[in-house]
């Protein structure tokens, strides 16, 4: 398969300050096999832009501990304990906005739009600094779309032109990261043969995907182990 | 029968006004509990990770750890559920197809803004759906212990903590009393606490009226 990769052979994309787009809820659709590699590779300094950092010790957390994230962008790192504690004595910058923002901010990106009027934290600290507009009487804020040098997406299988398709909630973020990054990195617990997966039932198109990567984790016992 | 304590009494009340059909998003907390008095109304419960048709909490030899709720517990899924992403989740929330967000709080002013975000003297590093949630279901309804650990009530003049929004919320239910937001008034419609609801005027101390 042309796309397939080990994540060892991707690490020449990763440069100092990029920015990644992570997929991922909790650990839920999280590409852990690529953040295992991204906290080893030699590149730092990157801003992130993913729900939260990790959980459990696993994905994002490991890339902070191995000291490479300089600015995070997502919704929830109350999680975090490491990352807010670094955030409190000002080694770790913090753009926080809320879920759905974020979401959208990061299909917008994808989709060629410049930014969105919400109406969501309108009239709240998060709103501080931004636009806010009166449509058809409803006051709305302005947010900037969102796009990234590199997504890392997890999915649950692609078939061998890079087609994706996801498991229940692990979809959350990726998709939508998958069409917001100059490189998309796909990391899959299969690859199938071209027509195993219907048409109808692709999430991601495979033109969004220039990599693939196997999953180095199964799940087990409530959590994600590796297997070695 | 079994004592009901502060937040199943709140979970069972809010579950009273819950009707069939609607499309429910259940937030952290005493929120979550809700769906255990739902009985045999048929809602159709949302989550914002990217589910409609949330079943009950997974048992130990069915999780699924890709599957949870937003609070990252295991779940299962109803037989008319569907997946989606979170930019379509939050269209459907904030696109107004949520008929009720119910959410935990912290303060609620007298108009009904509430502050459910940031918790007191911790750095703010956590927003979640809630904001969402908030500006975006056509009635939003939250879920709290009356008092805070000093005593003094969580509906308040005005906040003091950090406000989720500036859309006010259709109602505070409490462990005493379902509290509602109208006309920029507060009703009491149903006291079931050991409050009167004199009691409650004067623990309060904001004008309240009876419905």
């Amino acid at each position: 398969m042309e796309k397939l990769r080990s994540s060892e052979d991707l690490e020449s994309l990763f440069k100092d300050n990029m920015r990644l787009l992570v997929g991922g809820f909790g650990i839920s659709g999280t590409p852990l096999t690529l953040l295992d590699a991204v906290a080893k590779f030699e590149a730092g300094n990157y801003e992130i832009v993913s729900n939260n950092l990790g959980d459990e010790g696993k994905g994002l957390h490991k890339v902070f501990e191995a000291g490479k994230i300089a600015k995070a962008i997502g919704s929830f790192f109350t999680i975090n304990k490491e990352a807010v504690m670094a955030w409190s004595i000002g080694k770790l910058e913090i753009n926080l906005m809320p879920q759905g923002t974020l979401a959208e901010a990061i299909r917008c990106g994808g989709a060629g739009i410049g930014g969105f009027y919400t109406p969501t934290a309108v009239g709240t600290r998060l709103a501080v600094g931004k636009e806010v507009r009166e449509i058809d009487g409803v006051r709305y804020l302005f947010e900037k779309a969102i796009k990234g040098d590199i997504a890392l997406i997890k999915a649950s299988k692609a078939d061998k032109a890079g087609n994706l398709v996801y498991h229940t909630t692990a979809r959350n973020f990726n998709p939508l990261m998958a069409t917001a990054a100059e490189v998309v990195i796909a990391e899959v617990d299969e690859i199938v043969e071209i027509g195993e997966l219907y048409p109808e039932e692709i999430v991601t198109p495979h033109i969004f995907v220039d990599f693939v990567v196997e999953s180095k984790y199964i799940k087990q016992g409530g959590t994600y182990v590796e297997i070695k | 029968m079994l004592k009901l304590n502060s937040r199943e009494i709140i979970a069972k009340r809010i579950a009273l006004d819950l009707k069939n059909g609607d499309v429910v998003n259940l937030g952290v907390g005493i929120p979550t509990l809700v769906s255990k008095y739902i009985e045999d109304k048929k809602v159709y419960l949302q989550t914002e990770n990217g589910l409609l048709g949330m079943g009950p909490s997974a048992l130990k030899d069915e999780i699924d750890i890709d599957l949870i709720d937003a609070g990252k517990d295991p779940i299962t899924i109803t037989p008319e559920a569907s997946f989606f992403d979170s930019a379509f989740s939050f269209a459907m929330i904030r696109g107004k197809h949520i008929d009720v967000a119910v959410l935990g709080t912290l303060e609620v002013d007298r108009y009904g803004e509430i502050a459910n975000w940031s918790v007191p003297n911790q750095p703010i590093l956590g927003v979640g759906g809630a904001m969402d949630l908030v500006a975006g279901a056509k009635k939003v309804i939250v879920a709290s212990t009356l008092f805070k650990k000093d005593g003094s009530p969580k509906l308040v003049e005005s906040l003091t903590l950090d406000s989720s929004g500036e859309r006010r919320v259709n109602q505070f239910v409490t462990e005493y009393a379902n509290f509602i937001f109208q006309d920029g008034e507060i009703f009491i419609d149903d006291i079931y606490g050991d409050l009167t609801f004199e009691e409650l005027k004067r623990r309060i101390g904001l004008p309240l009226r009876q419905k």
